[in-house]
């Protein structure tokens, strides 16, 4: 550990490796701190990843690569079921990873390209000095250390208290976070080829069970319900009844537990000499939950502006805006769009999930584009069309520009 | 003075009662949660922990 670097970056999850990995490949002396003395555990995720977006960013790898998973299995509480290929499906598809392993590899890829990587390195504060960030303090095993550093990137996820040492409100509402918990089990006889969504609010209030492949005869059983439908029952017991009542033979593996921030793009993830990215710029996706490539992109956005920031020898919110806009007319973006729908399906009762799912039974979804299932969802549900009205001005919109 | 209770014994260390203590009185260091003297027991915390760890104190 020297006294300073060029970045410093706070977590070395998806997002902080790959922020780590690309300012260092672009010469930056960098340092990526993880507060955990191992990388990736304990996991916080369901793993699922979509395919094409994760090979932007890693090549994958079997080592991590639990099962190759070709569709989703939506059930509606009357247990319609609707099967959706792997051309629509979008972010429901790919993958399932093995975080503990994922997450380390990405780490490895940033210390192959130059990063110094240290763990169980807490960051405690900021260094302030005229309004700019200019280090970090943190604490490695008992001791504290000031770090200088002319731009800090806060991956610190879903507790980040790096955006609120800096002045930025990152905290979340309940109806601002969905509350997971999920066992990795054995025994559940699911089909490895599909990820199963089971939707319903007695089983999962503004949420959903997930059931994801992890090879073998193992998978991940989760469910998230929404904060502000938590307290009386939590996760857990939702999710025990849940597999009490449909995997009762199944054997539990692995308890894993987490908050994942659904409240669409915060306000602001900049200030002078700092950036937010990954669950600490709450940047998971408000309708699946998923984070993990949109967590990538924005590290890699963040250390290509933290290096030509930094390379013009200007550190302020004038030269960070650059992250700020990119992030947010790609993957923001689809946040926002996907905060639209939170906010409709969320409001749903359970005939209302019902009907919607009876009016796409019997369509061949293999030859369906995204717009064509929304048409189809449309026309069986006019208010449907009225509640989405703003989505579906920006589908039709971003499906034509994306034929184009 | 410390206003909450978590059982460490329940607690996964996930982390997702620090994102949304509006105050900021909650750190998750390595595998425990720190509580500090900012904490208002406004409980939302206790309502949106997975598992029901977190116990406001009356």
């Amino acid at each position: 550990m020297k006294n300073e670097y060029d970045v410093i970056v706070i977590g070395a999850g998806p997002a902080g490796s790959i922020a780590a990995k690309t300012a260092a490949l672009k010469g930056l002396d960098v340092l990526l701190i993880e507060k955990r003395q191992e990388i990736g555990d304990p996991v916080r995720c369901a793993e699922g990843v979509s395919k094409i977006w994760l090979r932007k960013h890693i090549e994958p790898d079997h080592r991590w690569i639990c099962a190759d998973v070709k569709g989703s299995r939506i059930y509606s509480p009357d247990g319609t079921m609707i099967e959706m290929a792997e051309e629509i499906a979008g972010g429901e598809v790919g993958y399932v990873l093995e975080r503990k392993l994922f997450d380390r590899a990405l780490a490895y890829e940033s210390a192959k390209a130059g990063a110094e990587v240290m763990v169980k390195t807490r960051a405690m504060d900021l260094i302030m000095e005229n309004g700019f960030v200019r280090g970090v303090k943190v604490m490695h095993l008992g001791e504290t250390y000031d770090i200088r550093a002319k731009i800090v990137i806060g991956a610190d996820g879903v507790e980040s208290k790096v955006g609120r040492w800096a002045g930025i409100d990152t905290s979340l509402k309940p109806a601002d976070i969905e509350t997971c918990a999920q066992y990795l089990m054995s025994g559940t006889g699911i089909d490895q080829n599909y990820c199963y969504f089971y939707l319903g609010n007695d089983i999962a209030p503004a949420g959903y069970v997930w059931i994801f492949p992890k090879g073998e005869d193992l998978a991940n059983v989760g469910i998230g319900i929404l904060g502000s439908k938590s307290g009386g029952k939590h996760a857990v017991d939702y999710l025990n009844e849940f597999v009490k009542k449909t995997y009762p033979n199944a054997r539990i593996l692995e308890m894993d537990v987490g908050g994942v921030p659904v409240s669409g793009s915060i306000e602001k993830t900049i200030a002078n000499g700092l950036m937010l990215i990954g669950d600490a710029a709450r940047q998971s996706d408000p309708i699946t939950g998923g984070g993990i490539i949109n967590a990538m992109e924005a590290g890699k956005i963040a250390g290509e502006v933290a290096y030509k920031a930094i390379s013009k020898g200007d550190v302020s919110t004038k030269a960070l805006q650059e992250y700020e806009n990119k992030w947010r007319s790609t993957i923001g973006y689809e946040i926002d769009n996907s905060l639209i729908v939170k906010e409709t399906f969320t409001s749903f009762t359970d005939k209302e999930i019902d009907s919607l799912a009876h009016s796409l039974e019997g369509v061949n979804f293999s030859s369906m584009s995204l717009l064509d299932l929304l048409y189809a969802l449309f026309r069986a549900n006019k208010k449907l069309l009225w509640d989405l009205r703003v989505l579906f001005k920006n589908v039709v919109k971003y499906e034509l520009d994306f034929e184009r | 003075m410390v206003t909450i209770n978590v059982n460490k014994f329940k607690c996964g260390y996930c982390g997702a009662c620090v994102g949304v203590c509006p105050a900021g009185a909650l750190e998750l260091v390595e595998t425990w949660i720190e509580v500090n003297e900012t904490c208002t027991s406004c409980g939302i915390c206790a309502k949106i922990c997975p598992v029901g760890a977190i116990e406001v104190k009356k």
